[in-house]
């Protein structure tokens, strides 16, 4: 159920635009005192933009600084006279520049931060920043036990791994319900780190409850430069279903090479997938991205303003509109609702405004935001599909586009 | 005991990869091995050459296998010139400065890629990206096999030059007796910039071979610079025989400890715990490499 009100983000904007430049030319009664420019707000913008993760990071970044440019474009922040955002970026490639670079935003004055992208930097981004106070709102990073810390600072609006891979096998229960069962045996492929591991360990855990044999979990290494002998022991296992949990170099590799040794599952069922849910992999290999399945970040396909932003960003140079874009640009969104409402740029104002934040004017499919522990608890996943050169939400029926193929017949 | 038909797939996917590795590998150990120039910027300078291929193949339609001599040409210039007026100047020729230069030139270039190319990963898909040959019912990548072949013919090529020619001669000399070489009339500046130039060339045809199987990033040259340094120890300093055979024996490493790590349940990157295994049970029995002469 989407749960939007009348008030798109797009007349939010007109309408704080015209009021600002009302406010500025003095039309709407109250003199301005001075008409002195209200100070900016410093805010922190933490992402991987070099190093292994820099591809995602530099995406991060460009999300933010969209939603910065329109927020300032529009006028800022109303309640505090039109304030704009100063942004100010640090590059947080591993866990320690991600605390280094807490302390010296923090020393820079800024008001909050939105970042820092991978899971790992983010517990260490998260964890300096409780020591100030600082508010710190969390992109993606879908570890949960940065949000399990009991930290007021952090804020995450997306989903965390355990609510995906939940999603995932109900979502996978019920394809498979749908097409009277045929699946019976999966197999999981991971990457090393946090992520890959957590989320296998929890898909091992949830898939025996509904009926699914995981035959085999494989652990890989980053970078893993074959993967010819990962598939030979999918050829080897045979399963109806392979699970890749893992970062998009290797997913590429990975199902690349399983189209080269004519290994067909009924279905590639992803889980934080990679590439499944990349435009950039669908363009350059659409005939091996044919028929993937992803329970991922997703926005409502259903709504202008992520159809307006995704025309946007396909519309810059070499850019795609992945999660990272639109979950960034979503979350600096949701730190502006919570300065309107705070009146205030104190960092104990804005953890009270965003703990107590309804904020529904978003194009995530999550209705009306509420924060408890730290955790937004209508974030969800969506299940998509890659059809021909687009990809389609099929997962849950309210926000489906179409409905999914399963098993798959390419 | 796994299937047969499984271990003799296996056993080529590794020989295959390990002609990929050695391909790396030949260029550095002439720098490395021959030169004793600890050349941290090998892994950059593949990732250079990655792009070169890449944008070849996507811009201009050259198929990477045709674009061959002319990135082994560029790449030799840039070799040559790196050598010749960065690296030779800078560190005036003590080891612990080369290797702190080279780690620098490989940041700068990393850097760079990252500025002008951006963080993308990038692939190429050719006629051939997916097409295999069924060698008893394993199927082997065409790219793979191209590779190996490739591996073949450098390392005899790199042989003869060393064997054969007036500059292999020098530049077995400086390796033996820097002072002597010179007093001869070598110029000793020009072959150390001649033998990174070649250096550099193999890594460029490893690149064209390389690519229709794998992809290019800034951070590419990283996965693959410590095997590089791995296989030349291993096959022996400055051997380019035991630089092939050391390749093969990496590659065939990984490939089958990687299937007996999954096997057992430990997962497939116990594949790349296989390939330091033997590199440290070689260097206790054979600490010269086994192609290696003694000191």
């Amino acid at each position: 159920m989407t749960h939007r009100t009348a008030r798109t983000r797009r007349t939010f904007l007109k309408q704080s635009a015209a009021l600002s430049g009302a406010l500025a030319a003095g039309t709407l009664g109250a003199p301005l005192i001075g008409r002195a420019q209200a100070p900016a707000i410093k805010l922190g913008v933490l992402h991987p933009v070099t190093g292994p993760l820099s591809y995602s990071g530099q995406l991060c970044r460009l999300g933010a600084r969209i939603a910065i440019d329109e927020i300032n474009a529009a006028g800022g922040i109303r309640s505090l006279g039109g304030a704009k955002f100063e942004p100010i970026y640090a590059d947080t490639p591993s866990p320690q520049a991600g605390t280094s670079e807490v302390e010296k935003v923090n020393e820079q004055g800024v008001a909050a931060i939105v970042g820092a992208y991978a899971s790992a930097i983010c517990l260490a981004t998260t964890q300096a920043a409780a020591k100030y106070n600082l508010p710190h709102l969390v992109d993606v990073g879908v570890a949960d036990q940065i949000v399990e810390r009991g930290m007021k600072n952090v804020f995450r609006f997306g989903p965390g791994y355990k609510k995906i891979t939940e999603d995932a096998v109900k979502y996978l229960q019920s394809m498979n319900a749908l097409a009277g069962n045929p699946a019976k045996t999966v197999m999981i492929i991971h990457e090393e780190s946090l992520f890959g591991t957590g989320t296998a360990n929890l898909l091992s855990q949830e898939l025996p409850k509904v009926g699914f044999e995981v035959r085999e979990v494989i652990k890989h290494a980053n970078p893993t430069r074959d993967f010819a002998n990962i598939v030979l022991r999918i050829k080897t296992v045979n399963p109806d279903i392979v699970i890749p949990a893992n970062y998009y170099n290797e997913y590429a590799l990975l199902v690349r090479t399983m189209r080269q040794q004519a290994v067909k599952p009924m279905a590639v069922f992803s889980v934080l997938g990679g590439a499944a849910s990349s435009f950039k992999f669908v363009d350059e290999f659409p005939d091996v991205a044919s028929g993937i399945i992803d329970v991922n970040h997703w926005y409502n396909p259903k709504n202008k303003d992520a159809l307006a932003l995704r025309k946007k960003v396909e519309a810059m140079k070499d850019q795609y509109f992945t999660y990272e874009v639109f979950l960034n640009y979503e979350t600096v969104y949701l730190l502006a609702d919570a300065l309107e409402r705070a009146k205030s740029a104190q960092r104990d104002a804005i953890i009270d405004a965003l703990a107590s934040s309804s904020w529904d004017r978003h194009f995530m499919p999550y209705g009306p935001t509420k924060f408890v522990n730290s955790q937004n608890t209508g974030a969800q996943p969506m299940t998509l599909q890659v059809r021909g050169k687009d990809i389609s939400v099929v997962l849950p029926p309210a926000y489906a586009e179409t409905a999914p193929v399963f098993p798959w017949k390419g | 005991m796994p299937d047969p038909s499984i271990l003799l797939a296996a056993l080529l996917n590794g020989l295959t990869q390990g002609a990929v590795y050695a391909l790396i590998a030949l260029g550095l150990t002439l720098i490395y091995g021959v030169l004793h120039i600890i050349n941290f910027a090998h892994g950059a300078a593949l990732m250079l050459a990655l792009y070169a291929v890449y944008f070849l193949y996507a811009r201009a339609g050259v198929d990477p296998y045709v674009a061959l001599p002319i990135v082994a040409a560029a790449m030799f210039g840039l070799g040559y010139a790196l050598q010749r007026f960065v690296v030779g100047r800078a560190s005036h020729g003590r080891d612990e400065n080369i290797l702190l230069v080279t780690l620098g030139i490989a940041i700068v270039m990393e850097n760079l890629a990252l500025a002008i190319f951006r963080s993308d990963t990038r692939t190429i898909e050719t006629a051939y990206t997916f097409a295999t040959v069924n060698i008893a019912g394993a199927l082997i990548p065409v790219a793979k096999l191209a590779a190996l072949a490739g591996a073949l013919v450098i390392t005899v090529l790199l042989y003869a030059l060393i064997a054969r020619t007036d500059l292999g001669r020098a530049i077995r000399a400086l390796a033996r007796e820097r002072q002597g070489a010179r007093l001869v009339g070598i110029d000793a500046e020009h072959v150390f910039a001649m033998s990174f130039g070649i250096g550099f060339a193999c890594l460029g045809a490893a690149a064209c071979f390389l690519m229709p199987a794998y992809y290019v990033n800034p951070t590419v040259g990283s996965g693959f610079v410590l095997i590089a340094f791995t296989v030349v120890v291993l096959g022996g300093m400055g051997s380019f025989g035991g630089a092939l055979l050391g390749g093969f024996i990496v590659g065939i490493a990984e490939s089958l400890g990687g299937l007996a790590g999954m096997a057992l349940g430990l997962g497939e990157n116990m594949g790349q715990l296989a390939i330091f295994v033997i590199f440290i049970a070689v260097l206790l029995l054979r600490p010269q490499g086994l192609f290696g002469a003694r000191a």
